[in-house]
């Protein structure tokens, strides 16, 4: 018995010794500034969560440090267990200190003042002075000057304490930093955001196979997505004219268009713009990008139209210079696939080759390579609509260079299997985000809170002052005592005035204290 | 006056205030430098002196008084020539404004003559407040690095991408931009408290002779630190974590994606709170909460000038 009695008690007192450690000050500051610098690989290298295109860019770009980076989670570091712990252990830090000391506030604010120590002259400032006011006037304007305090009196002897709010500012703070993450937590797990590109005269449903990217919390599920839909009708992109400064500058976009909260209820009219979402329910519908996507007609070899779209084409730079792919899989004899780019203001850069120097629509070019073969849509793996995946197609030749389409607005091209390529028309996607975080108020409402906390506790004061009077003779000889429970360097200032004060109450100014 | 005008303007009253401000920082320099050889009690036994006494009893006047003088005078000149650079750059920043029929800090150049505008600000204000004249080198100095690195990205007067176009900009800028000029002083006065720290613990009484011997004592300089400290704190929270995550919610749909920009606010933020504690921790008080400090304001800066130059995200709009 005794043998196991000696390690059990060790365990708790580890664990009670560890416990005090985790919920010290020091550790919370340590957890605090490793906190900051466990956030600092998630700036530097790109994040899947909020860049996946850059964090694939990165991995071509450095195909030897990026899988073990991968592994240490460098491309999620914000999910990641190392930045999770961090976190998670200060929390507990945060709780475990909080608690006991919401107790002993709760505790302190029913205590008394303390009672007047006996040597005045041991505490940061005093003072004393001699009146000939008796010793309960004395008290009674010393209460008075004191204003609003916790205040006793004991046989000539005034304690009065003052600024209890500070201690509860902080602990409001330090609850509200728990609220927030909390809050951001809750609307991270249930939450969900995702993209999708609308075209001009096209319409999106909101069900997951109709997003180009779709991320969500790991509690939430797919069939709680509202059932809206909605349609663009238009899209008007404003550019800083050229020939001004900061030709090209984004200065206004706007989707137009029409939307329904459930089906079969009635259409209303939407007018997104950046900064001003659309919001349905507890989704909102943002605008966050735009481009072009030109309408593109096939006739094939037996001179059927198979195909008659506008296909978006995804914009890599500030001039719009966009890239796109065409997929073709009912021409006859052989599938088509046309793999290119668009741009909207094309002039003949210095090298030769076509490039975008506008992005508005004021001469656009498509110029378009061409593959025949099989697009390897049948084998049931979904694609990416803007990638062609070549394996089985052979690109059109033109001697030794690739056979190429270069079509401004309503030219037509014939291709070297006999069909036609013809660039129709011109419209214009919009890129939506479509996000959810539900209880968004949550962490608002509680760095708000953490903030007036915050801001008591730097500002309040928090002060014990006494007074003691005793009668020798004809006159009473007052002592004065203030301590602040914060060091500040102005307690000598404050007692002057506090002094001040105090002696015009007892009808006393031109006297000099000692 | 038209736009064009007012640009021009503008640009000549910003080149003017990086001048105005440079000299002000070598006047600086110079009020430590005159102040050299001189021993503290010197100056308060010259100062204190009035005239009956040196009716009664002569004082001589040593070349150490004349070159009091000479600090003192260099002094005034470089507190004149900061409020001077201060009210051209005002003119800068207002003209520029108009030129581009907005608020004068939506590109990079704007946020770093806005910037230098508030941190002499609060300079100004400081000194007269508390006297804290003592920091003008760091300050004009930095202030002058700043004004010239911004005509480095320097971009004509436009009007805003559409993602700027809120009034949160307005707010969230403007409070960044009050927190970042307390968080220079503090940083400027966290040096100062390092360096007289050090230098009581190391320089015997007889040796402490220059300028550092003029201004306060260590204590009340971390006094300082703390207080323009625990003003910024909670208007950097506010404009970081309040109103930069409700226009991120308006602009981008969510309040805080991790953007880089944002992981340095969080930083920048998290440090400082380190700061707070730091204070209220025995073995961390002084030396440590002042290298915290600086640590802060370094990572503030790097969020201003590594970010928006060096690493892509969202907020890259600000190039
Ligand atoms: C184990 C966790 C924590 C403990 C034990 C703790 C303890 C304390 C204490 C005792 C103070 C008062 C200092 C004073 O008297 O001046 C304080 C202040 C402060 N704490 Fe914490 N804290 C913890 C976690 C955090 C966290 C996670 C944050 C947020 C990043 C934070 C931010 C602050 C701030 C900003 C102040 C200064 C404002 C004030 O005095 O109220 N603390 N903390």
């Amino acid at each position: 018995m005794s043998s196991n009695a000696v390690p059990a008690l060790g365990r708790r007192e580890f664990t009670r010794w560890f416990w005090r450690q985790l919920t010290s000050m020091r550790t919370a500051l340590f957890l605090l500034l490793l906190l900051a610098i466990a956030a600092v690989p998630g700036s530097l290298v790109p994040q899947r969560g909020v860049d996946a295109r850059a964090v694939e860019a990165y991995f071509l770009e450095h195909p030897k440090s990026a899988p073990t980076l991968d592994k240490l989670g460098f491309f999620n570091v914000y999910t990641s267990p190392w930045f999770s712990a961090v976190y998670l252990l200060l929390m507990v830090s945060l709780i475990g200190c909080i608690v006991p000391r919401s107790f002993v506030y709760l505790r302190a604010l029913r205590a008394r003042p303390p009672k007047a120590p006996r040597n005045f002259s041991r505490l940061p400032a005093s003072a004393s002075f001699e009146t000939s006011a008796s010793v309960d006037e004395v008290i009674t304007a010393g209460r008075r000057a004191i204003g609003r305090a916790r205040v006793d009196v004991v046989d000539g002897e005034l304690s009065a304490e003052r600024g209890f709010l500070r201690e509860a500012g902080n602990l409001v703070f330090h609850i509200s930093v728990v609220v927030v993450l909390v809050g951001v937590a809750v609307g991270t797990l249930f939450g969900y955001r995702g993209s999708a590109i609308v075209t001009e005269g096209q319409g999106f449903a909101n069900s997951l196979t109709q997003y180009d990217e779709f991320g969500s919390g790991s509690l939430f599920k797919a069939d709680q997505l509202p059932p809206f839909s909605l349609k663009l009708d238009k899209f008007t992109a404003k550019f800083q004219a050229l020939g001004s400064q900061q030709a090209g500058a984004p200065r206004l976009f706007r989707a137009q268009g029409t939307y329904t909260p459930k089906p079969g209820a009635d259409a209303r009219t939407f007018d997104i713009t950046v900064n001003h979402p659309l919001e349905i329910g507890s989704t909102s519908v943002f605008l966050v990008g735009q481009g072009y996507a030109p309408v593109i007609k096939v006739t094939d070899a037996n001179g059927d139209v198979v195909f008659n779209e506008a296909v978006p084409f995804l914009p890599n730079d500030p001039s719009y210079t966009s890239t796109g792919v065409v997929k073709v899989p009912d021409a006859e004899p052989e599938q088509l696939g046309f793999q290119g780019f668009f741009l909207p203001t094309a002039a003949t850069g210095s090298d030769g080759a076509s490039i975008s120097v506008y992005p508005a629509a004021a001469n656009p070019l498509l110029g378009l390579f061409v593959w025949h073969g099989d697009l390897g849509l049948d084998k049931g793996t979904p694609q990416s609509v803007y990638i062609l995946d070549k394996s089985k197609m052979k690109q059109y030749k033109d001697g030794d260079k690739s056979y190429r389409v270069s079509l401004q607005a309503g030219q037509s091209q014939k291709l070297p299997n006999g069909g036609t390529i013809e660039f129709a028309g011109l419209r214009q996607f919009a890129r939506f985000q479509i996000s959810s975080s539900p209880g968004v108020k949550v962490p608002l409402i509680g760095i708000i809170a953490g903030l007036a906390g915050l801001v008591t506790s730097l500002t309040i004061k928090p002060r014990r002052t006494w007074i003691r009077a005793r009668r020798e003779g004809s006159r009473t000889v007052v002592d004065v005592a203030v301590l602040d429970r914060v060091p500040r360097d102005d307690l000598p200032a404050d007692l002057d005035a506090f002094l001040e004060r105090f002696r015009e109450l007892l009808g006393e100014t031109e006297e000099k204290h000692t | 006056m038209t736009a064009a005008q007012y640009e021009q303007f503008s640009n000549y009253a910003v080149a003017s205030a990086t001048g105005i401000l440079a000299l002000a920082f070598v006047a600086y320099v110079a009020q430590w430098g005159f102040a050299r050889k001189i021993a503290p009690d010197r100056t308060l036994v010259t100062s204190s002196v009035d005239q009956h006494d040196s009716v009664l009893e002569p004082v001589e006047r040593t070349s150490t008084d004349a070159q009091a003088e000479r600090s003192d005078v260099a002094g005034g000149i470089g507190f004149s020539l900061t409020g001077l650079a201060w009210l051209v750059l005002l003119a800068g920043v207002i003209t520029r404004g108009l030129s581009a029929q907005r608020v004068p800090w939506g590109n990079m150049y704007e946020f770093g003559c806005a910037a230098t505008l508030m941190a002499l600000t609060a300079y100004i204000v400081l000194v007269r407040m508390w006297a804290i004249d003592w920091v003008g080198p760091i300050i004009t100095g930095f202030g002058t690095v700043v004004l010239g690195l911004s005509a480095l990205v320097f971009v004509p007067p436009g009007p805003l991408v559409p993602a700027l176009h809120s009034y949160w900009l307005v707010i969230h800028v403007l409070g960044a931009m009050i927190a970042g000029s307390a968080f220079l002083v503090g940083a400027a006065a966290s040096v100062l408290y390092l360096v007289k720290a050090r230098a009581e613990r190391t320089t015997a009484e007889e040796d402490r002779v220059g300028f550092l011997w003029r201004i306060p004592p260590s204590a009340k300089i971390d006094q300082i630190a703390y207080r323009v400290h625990a003003f910024a704190f909670p208007i950097w929270t506010f404009a970081a974590l309040i109103a930069g995550p409700i226009w991120a919610q308006y602009a981008w749909g969510r309040y805080w994606g991790w953007d880089p920009k944002e992981v340095w606010a969080f930083i920048t933020w998290v440090v400082y709170a380190g700061y707070l504690h730091a204070r209220a921790t025995a073995g961390w008080k002084g030396k440590a909460a002042a290298i915290i400090a600086l640590i802060g304001f370094a990572t503030f800066v790097f969020n201003f000038v590594g970010i928006n130059l060096f690493v892509s995200g969202m907020h890259s709009y600000a190039k």
